[in-house]
């Protein structure tokens, strides 16, 4: 005899709840076991004095955002073109706190 | 069993298009008797049926059943009442199309939460007891219309109800299979069901098993036997 | 209790049979729904996670740096600010950077060459990131020819190759001693990139960085906190933007799902008019319809999420690819760890589960309150 519905759906929708839960603790697995490799991604950040990501290599301002002046084109806006896509996944350089209160007399940060 | 007492039903109450249905209307209906509620199309025996079978609250009057006033019910109860006293065949059947004749039959039942597998069974008996057993895993839009109706009423019949209600229930069937409708009829009264009906057709209010034919004509009885 | 749940299971019977009655449709559209959990999920997981990894692992970046400026550019700092900038009280220590680009017009990639202050590299030896080892397709003992300053080429020697869990950060470095960036770039030895300031005490960082802009007016400094700042800003923007341009397929979703789910054809109101009339309430008219919503939204919600959480903890995130490459032909290759919020999770839930189910249950509401003896007018 065929299941019930009710009992098919049921069971289909406990399975993926219990691997719902499960990613969960896959996932916290997984973190405990890169905790050695986090470390040492941090040692060489710390030996190296790292600043970023290398997520794109394509241009400075998209390898070294942290360390892009003011003056580097196109950040502005998702549609620029530039550098699509990264380019429209990078958000405007935030005015650093150094940048806005030191030189307060200041026009135009750089 | 069933009391109706100076009912009206008005539809539309208060718009231009008012229109009175029911005009007051006292009646009496016996346990375990057949009765036919006869009429031209318009009269407002569906209406009453409809009425009788709590599908519908009147506009004003009384309605009792044994002796328990349904009028002031709230919706909820009155649910649970014509869920456990009636039992209904429509017209048109009212299958639900794409469902199985199984789930068809078991429907009516789904609310009160039964055990799946008693109430499979008792689906199961049910068709086979009008002669459809074999077609209980059919889609409904398959069946012909003679089945159909065997369908509807073993849907009507599934929460054991003690008052079967047709309504035309001969209007889309051959006089054959009308016949054979009357016969399942007589067999229900036999078991001790009350039976209400309404029909223009005279293979069912001129049946031997008839025991009372009211005529209903511009919403008022007519006469009744 | 029982009765209870012998009666959810019969809807949940009466919803699934009344789905399946137009499979195509009603696959599809789960297909299209778990389509679009899918893509969202996968955004905010691989976000997410690369958000909190940056966040441990920059960390431990220089506290402070300081760069200068000359007519809007970043340009080299002479060795005197080095000195200056040690005598600035609660400074602990300063040291001068080199760093710097390279084009590589062999394979069209762009690479980081640093001066590594943690390790002393013999003259014509490097030390390449997983990435330059990879699009170069070379390892320990191989050579690497680059194209000087002068336009001289100069061999290299890859002494090691840094490890592959660590090219989130480093895919594209190059490291070389110093005295072959200095003639490589043709950089004179009394010139930095920039300066590297460690500070006696944290809370004191701010307060150094002005003394440092009071006393070299043409210099910017660039706090840690900043970096860590800007990493945060930056996924949230990137997957703010991904979200936008996901809203255009998820808004036509959202047309076509209020369209399903909502307008209630004759048929239906026929089907809700005939359950009424043969004894069911309208409550469980409108439980019955709860279940449709619940049964559609809560599979695309575990079946996207899950395929999502495969897609980029399993698959490393590779339909973002493309995407995140952009130009570039060097890209790190990398797993993201795992870190889930689960606020986010549930945020998803909650919009991708609750507006549909509830979506369905209105119209019915309507519906489900007519009189059941409509059936048999």
């Amino acid at each position: 005899m065929v299941m019930r519905r009710s009992d098919a759906f049921i069971t289909a929708l406990g399975v993926l709840s219990v691997l719902f839960v499960l990613t969960f603790a896959d996932a916290g697995m997984k973190i405990d076991g890169a905790r050695q490799a986090l470390e040492r991604e941090r040692a060489l950040v710390q030996g190296l004095g790292l600043t970023d990501l290398c997520l794109f290599t394509e241009a400075r301002y998209t390898r070294h955002p942290t360390q892009a002046d003011l003056h580097t084109p196109f950040q502005d806006h998702p549609l620029a073109l530039e550098h699509f896509p990264t380019g429209s996944l990078f958000p405007p350089q935030p005015v650093y706190a150094t940048d806005a209160d030191i030189h307060p007399q200041t026009e135009i940060p750089d | 069993m069933i009391e109706l007492s100076e009912v009206r039903k008005v539809f539309n109450q208060g718009k231009p298009n008012e229109f009175c249905a029911i005009r007051g209307i006292s009646l009496r209906i016996e346990a375990h008797e057949i009765t036919v509620l006869k009429g031209p199309s318009g009269s407002g025996k569906t209406t009453l049926l409809s009425l009788i079978g709590c599908l519908a609250r009147p506009s004003s009057g009384r309605i009792t059943l044994n002796g328990r006033a349904l009028s002031g019910l709230p919706e909820r109860f009155l649910t649970d009442v014509r869920r456990r006293t009636f039992g209904f065949v429509f017209q048109h059947f009212n299958l639900i199309k794409g469902l199985t004749v199984l789930e068809n039959v078991m429907l009516p039942a789904y609310p009160a939460g039964p055990e799946w597998s008693a109430l499979r069974r008792q689906a199961q008996q049910l068709l086979e007891r009008f002669g459809i057993g074999a077609k209980a895993g059919y889609k409904v839009e398959w069946l012909s219309g003679g089945e159909a109706q065997r369908v509807a009423i073993c849907r009507a019949l599934i929460n054991d109800p003690e008052v079967l209600i047709a309504d035309e229930p001969t209007a889309n069937l051959d006089t054959k299979l009308s016949r054979e409708f009357m016969e399942i009829v007589r067999m229900l009264k036999e078991q001790g069901k009350t039976v209400i009906l309404t029909s223009h057709d005279p293979v069912v209010f001129a049946a031997p098993v008839v025991d009372r034919l009211i005529e209903v004509r511009d919403g008022l009885i007519a006469g009744g036997a | 209790m029982l009765t209870f749940i012998r009666r959810q299971k019969y809807l949940i019977d009466y919803t699934l049979s009344s789905l399946l009655r137009r499979k195509t449709k009603n696959l599809g559209l789960l297909l299209v729904y778990t389509l679009i959990v899918f893509l969202l999920a996968s955004v905010m997981l691989y976000t997410h996670a690369l958000q909190r990894e940056a966040g441990i692992i920059l960390a431990e970046s220089p506290e402070l740096i300081v760069q200068r400026m000359v007519a809007g550019r970043h340009d080299l700092v002479p060795a005197e600010y080095l000195e200056a900038l040690r005598g600035i009280r609660g400074v602990r220590a300063a040291q001068g950077r080199l760093w710097g680009y390279y084009y590589d017009p062999v394979v069209k990639a762009n690479y980081t060459l640093l001066v590594p202050a943690d390790r002393a590299l013999q003259r014509g030896e490097i030390v390449v990131g997983a990435g330059v080892a990879r699009t170069h397709n070379m390892g320990r003992g191989d050579y690497l020819t680059l194209r000087a300053a002068d336009g001289k080429a100069m061999p290299l020697r890859v002494a090691d190759v840094l490890h592959h869990e660590s090219e989130l950060v480093s895919a594209d470095l190059i490291l070389l001693g110093e005295a072959d960036y200095r003639e490589f770039f043709r950089i004179d030895a009394g010139l930095y990139t920039d300066l590297a300031l460690q500070v006696r005490n944290p809370r004191e960082v701010r307060t150094i960085a002005e003394k440092v802009t009071r006393l070299f007016p043409d210099t910017r400094p660039i706090l840690r906190e900043e970096i860590l700042r800007t990493y945060d800003s930056i996924f949230n923007w990137r997957q703010g933007i991904v979200v936008v341009l996901l809203s255009g397929a998820i808004l036509a979703f959202a047309i076509f799902a209020w369209d399903k789910a909502s307008g209630l054809s004759a048929e239906e109101k026929r089907e809700i008019g005939i359950l009424k009339a043969i004894g069911w309430e309208t409550s469980d008219v409108i439980r019955m319809k709860f279940w449709e919503g619940a049964v559609i939204s809560l599979s695309a919600f575990l079946g996207g999420y899950l395929l999502a959480y495969l897609h980029v903890f399993y698959g490393a995130a590779m339909l973002f690819e493309p995407v995140l490459k952009g130009w570039a032909v060097l890209y790190p290759a990398f797993r993201p760890v795992p870190f889930i919020d689960g606020l986010q999770v549930a945020t998803l839930f909650f919009l991708t589960v609750f507006p549909y189910t509830a979506a369905t249950i209105v119209p019915v509401w309507r519906a489900a309150i007519m009189d059941p003896d409509a059936v048999m007018r």
